[in-house]
């Protein structure tokens, strides 16, 4: 079944404009390359894990999609799906909050912008938060500080690896100095995973900066980065105001990373799945440490 | 010399002026201008109530940058004795953007580390104006270290615009230092006391800026962007400066309102700089007592209620049974 009949299913509140829809059954039966220019067939890019076979491009994805490339077939159960983002600080910039995080939710179907959860891949038990770019940026507020950070609680409890696919701006604006302190919360609720001899495999994917490169993401035993992805603290429009000069042509990019010591690997999407199964075969608990 | 003013300061720096001027005179035996020298004080006085006594968000973030400002040094000199300065993240260098070191509050041996930024222009490139990179916080994370292993409590002193961003701080990994300090705070096995003087400006200032009590300045705040930065994302550069302050709800009293600080600290009016040693023994009162409240906490209790503090903060709410995508992906 393609993916977006996949996720038209399940979602009955997805609206019919979804990108994940559109991509399945497009105008025509292709889509121009974002890499390459070149046009490909949808079926083919979706057999292919939404990769160019072309230039190796990867197309950005939903939460729901890259958990459906990860998680063993009827693995996956989604919790605390429910939890929505409030306004405490009655936020209104050139557009109010409220109204961002509704055009957010009709936009993706989505609560916010993480997606958490028990699954298994490759028959091991996992506990996995996968974030959502579209979804104000994939930015951490409230709502994505606190499922992570249950997440992490459930796998200390139940003894799981974590696996977390990250894409996001960072800190949500927003909630002001609430989001900041998601940092650090979710940092605390890692620490005390890892205290535990408890696996974390982190995938960074295109982009991820600011408060999320800064918390929970780095604080893995192992990080993956995909091909390409923009993986940063600060982004590049305020260190080209800072510095005042152009920046290095490959600067910020997984490759870039790699280089730096700031990553253990890039793994292709399509040998993603497989590389997280041979980890966690290394990274069996060793045993609470108490 | 001409004062450093804001524009909301102008007629009472031109007030205070005048009136130096006239102090010279009189010193000078020049004229007998007593009377027109109080009458001016007093003008002064209530100028200066006027000024300061219902500042804006965006006032409030001019005071917490005012060049003159009390800077981590001025304090760990004011409120402490025998420090000494520890450098270095054995990696890289030293940063001088962060000043660290053991030191005395009252007969207590604590570790200290903070922003720090320059006091005059020279001092503030030096400093690269209280920015840090990677190695900052990587030697702030050995210093912690060292005051878990050797029991002192830490005192962390915040005063930052944010963490440094440049190809430099990128190439060492500027974020992962970041989230490396936070995880190292998380687990120390002595009290955290954060005392922010200043620029709270971001996860530059929250990778020492959380702990057992966070005590803020009145004048200084604390954000997840500087007002500018949000002005420039949230407003497309159209909004003004004072409206993204506002909203962004920075300010020492509405974080305490909001339950993320401990406890404001009242500035002499006009801000620290006009009475530091004044604005240093108040911060002192407030430093002493968390550090004997949470003297007499156990070690583990410390790290448990340092962990639910932060649990606590957080506002979602559970969507509509009709909203929810509740058991639509129960079994994908
Ligand atoms: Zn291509």
């Amino acid at each position: 079944m393609p993916i977006g009949e996949w996720f038209k299913k399940e979602n009955k509140r997805a609206p019919a404009d979804q990108t994940l829809t559109k991509r399945a059954i497009p105008d025509g039966v292709w889509e121009k390359c974002l890499g390459c220019n070149e046009p490909i067939f949808i079926k083919e890019l979706e057999r292919n894990l939404m990769v160019c076979s072309k230039c190796d491009y990867h197309f950005p994805l939903s939460a729901y999609e890259r958990i459906y490339h990860l998680a063993d077939p009827n693995s996956f159960e989604e919790l605390w799906e429910d939890l929505c983002s409030e306004d405490p600080l009655c936020f209104i910039g050139k557009k109010a909050y409220m109204d961002s995080l509704v055009e957010a939710k009709n936009k993706t179907g989505l609560n916010d912008a993480v997606i958490c959860g028990r699954a298994g891949i490759g028959g091991r038990k996992v506990a996995i938060g996968v974030m959502d770019f579209r979804f104000i940026g994939g930015s951490m507020g409230s709502v994505v500080g606190e499922k992570i950070t249950r997440m992490v609680e459930l796998a200390t409890d139940e003894k799981l690896p974590i696996i977390t696919v990250s894409s996001s701006g960072g800190a949500r604006m927003q909630e002001g100095m609430i989001s900041l302190m998601q940092m650090a919360k979710t940092s605390t609720a890692v620490a005390r995973h890892s205290k535990s001899g408890l696996p974390y495999i982190s995938v960074l994917s295109h982009p991820t900066s600011g408060g999320v490169t800064a918390s929970f993401s780095t604080l893995a035993d192992i990080i993956i980065a995909e091909p390409k992805a923009f993986i940063g603290f600060a982004g590049p429009r305020v260190i080209e105001q800072t510095i005042k000069q152009k920046l290095p042509k490959d600067f910020q990019t997984a490759e870039f990373n790699l280089t730096h010591g700031m990553v253990d690997m890039i793994v292709n999407r399509l040998d993603m799945k497989r590389t997280i199964m041979r980890l966690l075969d290394y990274l069996e608990p060793s045993g609470v440490v108490e | 010399m001409k004062r450093f003013a804001y524009d909301f300061e102008r007629p009472l720096v031109e007030l205070e002026t005048k009136l130096e001027e006239l102090k010279r005179l009189e010193s000078a035996g020049k004229e007998d201008i007593a009377v027109q020298i109080s009458y001016l004080e007093k003008q002064i006085q209530k100028l200066r109530e006027r000024t300061y006594s219902n500042l804006t968000a965006w006032q409030k973030v001019q005071i917490a940058r005012h060049p003159d400002r009390p800077r981590t040094s001025d304090y760990i000199e004011a409120i402490f004795t025998d420090f000494i300065e520890l450098h270095g993240d054995r990696v890289f260098r030293d940063d001088v953007s962060i000043i660290g070191g053991f030191a005395r509050l009252e007969n207590v041996k604590v570790m200290v580390v903070g922003h720090r930024k320059g006091r005059n222009t020279k001092e503030s490139i030096a400093r690269n104006f209280g920015m840090p990179h990677p190695e900052g916080y990587r030697k702030a994370v050995r210093l912690m270290r060292i005051a878990n292993k050797f029991k002192l409590p830490l005192i962390t002193f915040i005063d930052t615009p944010g963490a440094y961003p440049g190809i430099g701080a990128e190439e060492r990994g500027q974020a992962i230092a970041i989230a490396q300090s936070l995880m190292e705070i998380s687990v120390l096995e002595v009290p955290v006391i954060v005392a922010n003087i200043g620029e709270g400006g971001s996860g530059g200032a929250l990778a020492i800026g959380f702990g057992d009590r966070i005590i803020m300045l009145e004048n200084s705040y604390y954000s997840v962007i500087t007002p500018e930065g949000c002005v420039s994302i949230l407003w497309d550069g159209e909004g003004s400066v004072e409206e993204a302050t506002e909203v962004l709800g920075l300010t020492s009293d509405k974080l305490l309102e909001m339950g993320i600080v401990d406890c404001v600290v009242r500035e002499p009016l006009g801000g620290a700089h006009y009475a530091p040693s004044l604005a240093a023994r108040e911060l002192k009162k407030e430093l002493v007592k968390a550090l004997e409240d949470l003297s007499k906490v156990s070690t583990k209790d410390l790290v448990e209620q340092r962990y639910s503090r932060l649990r606590h903060i957080g506002y979602y709410t559970k969507a509509r049974e009709s909203e929810t995508l509740s058991g639509k992906f129960q079994n994908i």
